[in-house]
């Protein structure tokens, strides 16, 4: 464990915080510090520059025209890009998710190029919007256990070669393209279409960026107990919809 | 009465009694007050009844995220002054309930309608009102609802060249934005604490600034609008400077800012703030929000709370720790069913109240506020939690459904 704190950014609240999103922001500190892991939480705005020297950075989910403000100003910005070059973690939801792609359908209803850090494409669906709680199998490389979470997109994210789906789903639509992949990941940049915060539904995946940033195989344990009541409540709800 | 001058054709005449009729089944049915379901057989009978209603009235509309009720309601004593008034008091804002309440009021000379937001534009075109009073805009059930921005959109584009005068709250960029195509405006700084649906500009999507009470943005000069009436500390200061004090029964800094806006509309009808003010106070409590009640030997406040921008201003009236705090949180159609907005809620305000959790989504409050690092019980149901409260008034806050749920078991 290095002796400096964990550095955690939160990519523009101001155009990516609308679905509780933060949750996750908050979950990884709160975890971190139980395990007496210093935290330093950095809100960074859209104009303000992205810190290249982060560990863990977290985006959320945002309306479409935000989206596409915060697709523009991540490009131009580069420092995203610069942070996962140097090993850094991200963790991403719903719209930033689709940024962190090669490209997305924006508000005008054009493709918008996003940062190309994970090989997804998104493009928009035409049927029904996918809205509701979603339980998926993670991909066992991770050893995780299931993800249970909520959705509420219109997107359908096609997986390449570059990334592994996160998941797989039991009930509901993860990446909508009907072959039961939920989100992408590669080494370092995750992506997700959960919300609910998907980390306060699945503690064991702040842990594992933790871990990860960290660079340590394990954690000291934590308190679980509200974390399990929810996840036991949520993954019924999940398997028998209404 | 104005009302008697032009009567309702015949085929409007129908379909209020139809609809009279149908709410009366409904209500003898025990299924509720009957509004809705009344107002829905009368427009499907007279599709115009609505307007057909409305020619007679003097109308103004009520639209908001938070605070329509309440407002609807200040707006409705303060317009009594002037006669009679008819108005959706209990909150049915659709179309249908909106008719089955004007229905109900043939000698009313003034209505004053809270409308739901996604249908404030079509309501403005059926009833030409000749006041809008507008407040504020934020997320609210958003795996239902258009997008917040949208909605504002939406608004400005329905309510461009109206010919009402708009009573828009100049605090909120999305008001400001939605409210300003239309010809004639009084802008009213009312205030507004939760900011976080408005950091990009409304017409750019520049970021905008936000030194102390001011706004604009830097990139296209979109900006605050100068407030002819303002919400300062207890008073009202109309366009002529003078400062009037807002003394209400109801609780908090939102309410005063809703009495400083229903002011400002209240004069447009010709009524002066004072005497709107003073009418305002007979406010005790609407549809059960602020009510105090008495249970199980406890006295318990009863605060509505539907949002991240609610609860936010909830925080801010509840009495200070040690005063118990009851929470309830419920994810049902009417709520929305996603609970992640509990994420956009600070819940550390509540550091040093005794928590007690119930609602059918009490476990998503327990991991929240076990991440907010504060102490909490979680309980079965409100005689529980109302049960190991410690002493003190019990200030319970909860969303819809589960507000009408809590209503229902206190007997209010």
């Amino acid at each position: 464990m290095s002796d400096s704190s964990l550095r955690v950014v939160w990519v523009y609240p101001d155009l990516l915080s609308t679905y509780g999103d933060q949750g996750n922001v908050l979950v990884v500190e709160r975890r971190a510090r139980q395990r007496r892991v210093p935290v330093t939480r950095l809100d960074v705005r859209s104009d303000q520059p992205i810190p290249t020297s982060g560990d863990i950075y977290l985006i959320g989910g945002g309306e479409d025209r935000p989206q596409r403000l915060a697709s523009e100003r991540l490009r131009r910005d580069g420092g995203l890009a610069r942070a996962v070059e140097n090993g850094a973690i991200v963790f991403s939801v719903c719209a930033g998710y689709q940024i962190l792609g090669h490209e997305f359908v924006n508000d005008l209803g054009r493709p918008e190029p996003g940062l190309g850090l994970l090989d997804v494409v998104s493009v928009r669906g035409e049927g029904e919007r996918c809205v509701g709680d979603v339980l998926a199998d993670i991909d066992p490389a991770l050893g995780l256990p299931p993800l249970t979470g909520f959705e509420n997109h219109q997107g359908i994210t096609h997986v390449g070669r570059g990334a592994k789906p996160f998941a797989r789903t039991r009930f509901g639509n993860g990446n909508g393209t009907g072959d039961g992949t939920e989100g992408a990941y590669n080494d370092t940049v995750f992506g997700t279409y959960m919300h609910g915060p998907v980390m306060a539904r699945n503690p064991q995946i702040a842990d594992m960026l933790i871990k990860l940033a960290l660079d340590v195989k394990a954690l000291p344990p934590a308190d679980d107990q509200w974390y399990e009541a929810l996840r036991a409540e949520r993954i019924a709800a999940a398997s028998q919809p209404a | 009465m104005a009302g008697n001058s032009e009567p309702l054709s015949p085929r409007a005449k129908l379909a209020v009694t139809a609809g009279k009729a149908a709410a009366a089944v409904s209500r003898a049915a025990g299924r509720g007050s009957g509004s809705v379901i009344g107002g829905r057989v009368a427009l499907k009978l007279d599709p115009d009844l609505l307007a057909a209603l409305a020619t007679h009235l003097d109308v103004v509309l009520v639209s908001a995220t938070n605070g329509k009720t309440t407002t609807t309601r200040l707006l409705a004593e303060a317009l009594r002054a002037a006669g009679p008034v008819v108005s959706n008091a209990l909150g049915a804002n659709m179309p249908a309930g909106i008719t089955s309440a004007l229905a109900g009021g043939s000698d009313a000379r003034f209505g004053v309608i809270e409308v739901d937001e996604k249908y404030l534009a079509g309501v403005a075109r059926d009833v030409n009102p000749k006041a809008i009073a507008l407040l504020n805009l934020s997320r609210d059930q958003l795996d239902r609802a258009a997008e917040t921005r949208m909605l504002a959109e939406k608004w400005r584009e329905g309510l461009a060249g109206t010919e009402a005068i708009v009573i828009a709250n100049a605090d909120d960029p999305l008001i400001t934005w939605a409210a300003s195509s239309c010809p004639t405006v009084v802008w009213v700084a009312a205030g507004q604490e939760w900011k976080d649906d408005a950091w990009s500009c409304p017409s750019c999507g520049g970021v905008l600034q936000r030194p102390s009470e001011d706004w604009f943005c830097g990139e296209c000069g979109f900006r605050r609008p100068i407030p002819t009436w303002a919400l300062s500390g207890d008073h009202v200061v109309d366009p002529y400077g003078a400062a009037w004090p807002i003394r209400l029964q109801l609780p908090g800094r939102a309410n005063k800012s809703n009495a400083a806006v229903s002011a400002a509309a209240a004069a447009a009808f010709g009524v002066e703030p004072k005497v709107a003010l003073e009418r305002m106070y007979a406010v005790q409590a609407v549809a059960g929000r602020y009510d105090v009640v008495s249970f199980l030997g406890r006295d318990i406040r009863l605060l509505l709370a539907k949002n991240p921008a609610g609860w936010l201003e909830t925080f801010s009236l509840i009495d200070g720790p040690p005063a118990p705090v009851l929470l309830s949180v419920n994810a049902r159609g009417a709520d929305g069913t996603d609970t992640s907005w509990l994420w956009d809620v600070d819940y550390t305000r509540l550091s040093g109240h005794p928590i007690f959790v119930v609602g059918d989504r009490k476990l998503d409050l327990a991991v929240r506020l076990e991440v907010a690092g504060l102490q909490f019980r979680v309980c079965a149901d409100v005689d529980e939690a109302v049960r190991n409260a410690p002493a003190g008034r019990i200030e319970a806050i909860a969303n819809y459904t589960a507000f009408q749920d809590l209503r229902r078991r206190v007997g209010n």
